[in-house]
């Protein structure tokens, strides 16, 4: 990266500090529950970023972990009685393993082939969520009590559950900053850049492929486990391959790569969502196909990597 | 009759069900694998355009009584005429980026495609009548044949095996597998490269049409039927590779057949098998059956 990009990069301790400000007065002048899913696909989208932004791998199936999550959080906490927090991690720690098993299948193969696979074995989780009882079929897991975090703060308060969402989302983040500018985060960028040359001054490739690839999945379960929490529901269209297009879109549109482009993108594609459902119903896939085709073909950078340029090119430096 | 305790007769339909499965995946992954080879972009729209080109038929035949036997010729041309378009719009500006963009811009016109429709047609499907001349069926001895199915599967083994003659034998097939290999050099032989990238685009997707129009009698219309479909050739092409079109052909057919035979012995298992071969491909085999690694 050259001198004058750092500029974004040198000031993004203290805007990421005027954000953390405003996540936590936000609920009181914004819906909790919306602000709650925007951090949930948040989340979601930046453990994506972590995977195609930093190691350049397009998994076309975060569907399955943000989905096998939410099932396996729901089932604990609602037929185990167990609390919240144990329900996250464990979607968690099912995701993670999930995740081990995908990655170690797909990084056999790279690019196109790559994306395929994961579509493939995401499908494949899908069709079982279909067949299998536990998973409540097309009525999904309805019902799931937040329950008392720790068992001692009571979840069905809409403000308690936003700071829990909040405080989640915030370690998620932390965890997907420091990975990217760790020497790990490097070696990624690295593979991303020039495979063959990475693999020429002897990094195990593979190896840091699936690292990323397991604490992606993970983080994307732990948005799965807590949006479960939050909506009191895990659906098959957690796990359907529309959802693993739409963090696709929301990376693409928030800006590829960048730490905050794939929340901005998340908050842009859910307010729009929010927005658009009550007054064209099924048009929304078509116009979500439709900022999909023009980010692609002329907005690669999306918003926040656009309004970095915006700053390189202003010259402030 | 009887074989390993299954009657004969279930087997029999279970496998036929099976072919003509595996003669839409043979078409479907041969048009991916076409697209693949020249343009080095996997064609997420590939499902919208097979499902474009059952509606075409549709609305030929209930609106303006348009035939089976002219849809046939003409739905593909259609659908294939719009897939020239966005390439000559689209595609293009993106052959100089990363492969995965083309992914992604074509998995935004499958949301286009496949939105539109599900508002102008809903999603409970429209039924496509067998044309008179294919109706009725014959009994074979040991079980029943209905005759579309057997057209289904003479034609697009009839359009596979075509496909296969003109890029292996002819000189137009020679162009085209010499862009494959390297396309600045055919540039510089004086071929005319641009256009065969859009000749090769539309073919593929025509093909795409070409199966839906032959599907719409069997399955049900509807805006949806493409792309749980896609998905699964996404898994075929993955366990044949695209390097060969032969070897798109044969394991669009096999998987077809497993897929029939798993539905007779293991019902359950039927809408993953696929997947399941995939990982063991990946596991044994990683650069597919007929890639090159």
């Amino acid at each position: 990266m050259n001198a004058p990009a750092s500029f974004a990069e040198s000031k993004l301790p203290l805007f990421l500090g005027v954000l953390f400000v405003l996540g936590l007065i936000a609920p009181f002048a914004v819906y909790p529950t919306f602000l709650m899913k925007i951090l949930c696909y948040g989340l979601f989208a930046c453990a994506f970023n972590l995977l195609l932004g930093f190691a350049g791998l397009l998994s076309f199936g975060h569907a399955a972990f943000l989905g096998t999550a939410g099932y396996v959080c729901g089932l604990m906490v609602r037929d185990l009685g167990v609390t919240p927090e144990v329900g996250i991690l464990a979607g968690t720690v099912s995701a993670g393993l999930l995740g081990w098993l995908f990655g170690w299948l797909a990084i056999k193969r790279t690019g196109i082939y790559f994306a395929m696979i994961t579509l493939a074995l995401a499908q494949m989780v899908f069709f079982l969520a279909i067949q299998i009882k536990a998973t409540g079929g097309e009525d999904g897991l309805q019902g799931v009590p937040r329950g008392n975090l720790f068992g001692v703060i009571d979840l069905s308060n809409n403000l308690a559950m936003y700071y829990l969402v909040f405080a989640i989302f915030c370690l998620g983040f932390f965890i997907i900053y420091r990975t990217i500018h760790s020497p790990f985060g490097q070696i990624l960028k690295a593979i991303r850049e020039n495979e063959p040359r990475a693999i020429s001054l002897g990094y195990d490739v593979a190896k840091f492929k699936l690292i990323a690839f397991v604490i992606s999945a993970a983080l994307a379960g732990t948005a799965g486990a807590t949006k479960t929490l939050v909506f009191q529901l895990a659906s098959l269209s957690d796990v359907h391959w529309h959802a693993s297009g739409e963090v696709v879109l929301m990376t693409l549109l928030g800006g590829l790569g960048t730490i905050l482009g794939p929340l901005v993108g998340a908050a842009t594609i859910v307010a729009l969502q929010t927005q658009l459902a009550d007054s064209v119903g099924s048009w929304v896939t078509v116009i979500m196909g439709t900022i999909f085709v023009l980010c692609v073909l002329s907005f690669r950078r999306g918003i926040v990597g656009e309004l970095q340029a915006l700053i390189k090119r202003s010259g402030v430096n | 009759m009887e074989i390993f305790g299954i009657p004969t007769a279930l087997l029999g339909s279970q496998l036929l069900v099976g072919l003509i499965n595996g003669s839409f995946y043979a078409i479907l992954s041969l048009g991916l694998a076409i697209i693949f080879g020249l343009l080095n972009i996997i064609n997420f729209c590939h499902g919208a355009q097979y499902m474009m080109g059952a509606f075409v038929a549709w609305i030929a035949l209930t609106r303006f009584g348009i035939s089976y036997w002219v849809a046939l010729i003409v739905a593909p041309l259609i659908v294939g005429a719009v897939g020239v378009v966005i390439e000559r719009l689209m595609l293009r500006r993106l052959y100089k980026l990363d492969h995965l963009y083309g992914l992604l811009l074509t998995f935004g016109l499958a949301l286009i495609f496949e939105g539109i429709f599900r508002d102008q047609f809903g999603i409970s499907g429209e039924s496509y009548e067998v044309p008179e001349l294919l109706s009725g069926g014959v009994n074979l001895g040991f079980m029943f044949l209905p005759i579309y199915r057997g057209w289904v599967i003479v034609a697009s083994l009839t359009v596979c095996f075509g496909t296969w003659y003109m890029i292996e034998r002819t000189k137009l097939g020679a162009y085209l597998r010499a862009g494959t290999e390297n396309s600045q050099m055919v540039q510089a032989l004086g071929i005319n490269v641009p256009l065969l990238i859009t000749f090769t685009y539309g073919y593929g997707v025509a093909l795409a049409a070409f199966a839906g129009v032959l599907a719409a009698p069997i399955f049900q219309v509807n805006p949806l039927m493409g792309s749980n479909l896609i998905i699964v050739v996404f898994a075929v092409v993955v366990i044949g590779g695209m390097g060969s079109i032969m070897g798109s052909i044969l394991t669009g057919l096999g998987l077809g057949l497993i897929e029939g035979l798993t539905k007779v012995f293991y019902p359950e298992a039927s809408s993953v098998v696929v997947f399941v071969i995939m990982v063991i491909v990946l596991l044994v085999r990683p650069a597919g059956l007929f890639g090159k690694s």
